[in-house]
C-alpha cells in the first residue's frame, strides 16, 4: 500500500489516469473508518489534501463553485451560508465539531449514500457535479451523478473537482429526522424550496429511496404536494425505522417545510 | 513511507504504513500516548487533536496527510509544567473520572475559549458534542469549562 500526494489537479487527474484503482480520499471520514477497520485495503490512496484548485469556493458570473474540498465547516460561513441557506442548515446536522472540520461536499457525493445529507439540498437547487479527467471535464446534473446505494457516475479515471450552483436566493429549509440532536445518520431527511420566481415548490429526500431524489411541483399544489413527496419515496425497512414510518415522516415533514418557507 | 510532522512545535519524523492513522502515528510511533484510542471510527472524540489550528478526530486523518502540517496534541497543553486553565479547571471541580476521555475534551475545550472566550452553554455543549463520556454525566465537564472561563 503506498500514498499518492499530488500538489495540483493536473498532477491529480494525471495520477488518477496512470492509477484508476487508487482511492481518492479527502476528510477521510468515511476512508479511514473502512481502513481502520480492516474493511479496504486499497493498493493506492490518493490524498488530495494538497490540491489548492480543490478548496474553498468562487463565484463565476452568477453561479457558485463550491470546491470537492469544501468542508461543512467552510459550508456553514459567509457568502455559501447566505446563498444556499438549506445546505448551511444540513451542514450544520453532520456528524459534530471535529467531523465537519474534516469532511467535504465531495466526500459525500463520492459516497453517494440514500443518507448523505449534502444530497437534498444541493438537489433542490439544481446542483451540476462537474467532474474530470485527463480525457476532458464533464458536467453532470446532480439527480444523474447519483445512480445507486453508494454509486456515482463516476468513471474510474476521474476525480470530483466542484459543485456547480446557481443559488435561487429563494425560501428553504432542511429538516432531518433522528434518534437525537448530534451525530445522527438520518432516518430520513428533506430540503425543500418555495421558487416564487419560478412559481415552482422543489422537494428531495434522504433515506427513503436508493438515491437522495428530487420532486417538483408547481406551487399552487402546495396542498397536494407532501403526499407526491411521500408517494416519490421507495423507502426500505432497516434498523433505524421502518419504510411506513420514513412515508410517513416525508409527509409530516414537507407539509411543516412547507409551512416555514410560506409563511 | 516517511512523514514529518510538527507537533507540538517540533518537528518529528516517523516511519509510517501507508494506511495508518494520525492518531497511530501519534502513540505508536511518537511516543505521544495522550490522544486516546476508543472507536477510531470518529464517535467518540476520544483522540481529538488540532490539525493546523481544527480541531479533528486524528483516528480519521491519515498520516501522510499530516506530512508537512502541525499537529497540537494534549501533551503541548501545559505550558512549562503548568496546566493549561481548562486541564485545572476539569481537575477543581472533578470532570475526570475514569479520565479516558478526558485528554478529547480537554483539546476541544481549550479549542473553544480560543476562538470564544465567553461561550454560552449551548456553545460549550455545542463545542463538546463530538466527544462521549461514559462517566460523569457531562454536568461537571460543563462545570468545569465555564470555571475556566471564570479563570
Ligand atoms: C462520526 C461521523 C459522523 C458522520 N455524520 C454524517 C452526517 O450526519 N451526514 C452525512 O451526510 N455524513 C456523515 N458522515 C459521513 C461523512 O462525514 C460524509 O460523507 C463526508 O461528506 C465525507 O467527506 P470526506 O471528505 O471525509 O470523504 P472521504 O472519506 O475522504 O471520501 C469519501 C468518498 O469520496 C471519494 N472522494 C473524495 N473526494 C473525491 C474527489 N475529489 N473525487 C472523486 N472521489 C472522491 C473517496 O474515494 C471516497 O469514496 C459521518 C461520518 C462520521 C465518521
Ligand atoms: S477514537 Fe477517534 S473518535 Fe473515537
Ligand atoms: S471520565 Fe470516564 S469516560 Fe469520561
Amino acid at each position: 500500500m503506498d500514498v499518492l500526494t499530488p500538489r495540483s489537479l493536473d498532477e491529480a487527474l494525471r495520477l488518477k489516469a496512470e492509477h484508476p484503482g487508487a482511492v481518492s480520499i479527502q476528510g477521510g471520514t468515511d476512508v479511514m473508518i473502512a481502513l481502520n477497520f480492516d474493511q479496504a485495503r486499497p493498493e493506492l490512496l490518493l490524498n488530495l489534501n494538497e490540491v489548492v484548485e480543490l478548496r474553498g469556493w468562487s463565484r463565476e458570473n452568477g453561479t457558485l463553485r463550491l470546491g470537492a474540498g469544501l468542508t461543512y465547516a467552510d459550508a456553514m460561513a459567509d457568502v455559501v451560508a447566505d446563498e444556499l441557506p438549506a445546505l448551511a442548515e444540513a451542514s450544520r446536522t453532520v456528524g459534530s465539531p471535529q467531523i465537519r472540520n474534516r469532511g467535504t461536499i465531495g466526500g459525500n457525493l463520492g459516497t453517494a449514500s440514500p443518507a448523505g445529507d449534502a444530497l437534498p439540498p444541493l438537489l433542490v437547487e439544481r446542483a451540476v457535479v462537474e467532474v474530470a479527467s485527463t480525457r476532458g471535464a464533464r458536467r453532470v446534473p446532480l439527480q444523474e451523478f447519483l445512480v445507486g446505494v453508494k454509486r456515482n457516475a463516476l468513471d474510474d479515471d476521474e476525480l470530483i473537482l466542484s459543485v456547480l450552483v446557481e443559488p435561487s436566493r429563494q425560501s428553504q429549509t432542511f429538516m432531518k429526522v433522528g434518534p437525537r440532536n448530534a451525530m445522527v445518520i438520518a432516518v430520513c431527511s428533506l430540503a425543500v424550496v418555495v421558487d416564487r420566481e419560478r412559481g415552482e415548490l422543489r422537494a428531495a429526500f434522504g433515506s427513503a429511496a436508493p438515491v437522495a431524489r428530487l420532486v417538483t411541483a408547481a406551487i399552487d399544489e402546495a396542498e397536494s404536494f407532501p403526499e407526491q413527496v411521500a408517494g416519490a419515496a421507495s423507502p426500505i425497512d432497516d434498523v433505524r425505522g421502518t419504510a411506513a414510518y420514513r412515508r410517513h415522516a416525508l409527509r409530516v415533514l414537507t407539509a411543516r417545510a412547507l409551512e416555514r418557507c410560506l409563511a | 513511507m516517511r512523514v514529518s510532522i510538527t507537533v507540538n512545535g517540533e518537528v518529528r519524523e516517523a516511519e509510517v504504513w501507508a494506511g495508518e492513522s494520525l492518531l497511530t502515528t501519534l502513540r505508536d510511533r511518537l511516543d505521544l500516548p495522550g490522544s486516546k484510542n476508543a472507536c477510531e471510527q470518529g464517535e467518540c472524540g476520544s483522540c481529538s487533536v488540532l490539525l493546523d489550528d481544527e480541531l479533528v478526530c486524528s483516528c480519521l486523518v491519515l498520516a501522510a496527510q499530516a506530512d508537512g502540517h502541525e499537529v497540537a496534541t494534549v501533551e503541548g497543553l501545559a505550558d512549562d509544567g503548568s496546566l493549561h486553565p481548562v486541564q485545572d479547571a476539569f481537575a477543581a471541580t472533578g470532570a475526570v473520572q475514569c479520565g479516558f476521555c478526558t485528554p478529547g475534551f480537554v483539546v476541544a475545550a481549550a479549542d473553544l475559549l480560543r476562538r470564544v472566550p465567553d461561550p454560552s452553554d449551548d456553545e460549550i455543549r455545542e463545542a463538546l458534542s463530538g466527544n462521549l463520556c461514559r462517566c460523569t454525566g457531562y454536568q461537571k465537564i460543563l462545570d468545569a469549562v465555564h470555571l475556566a472561563v471564570e479563570r
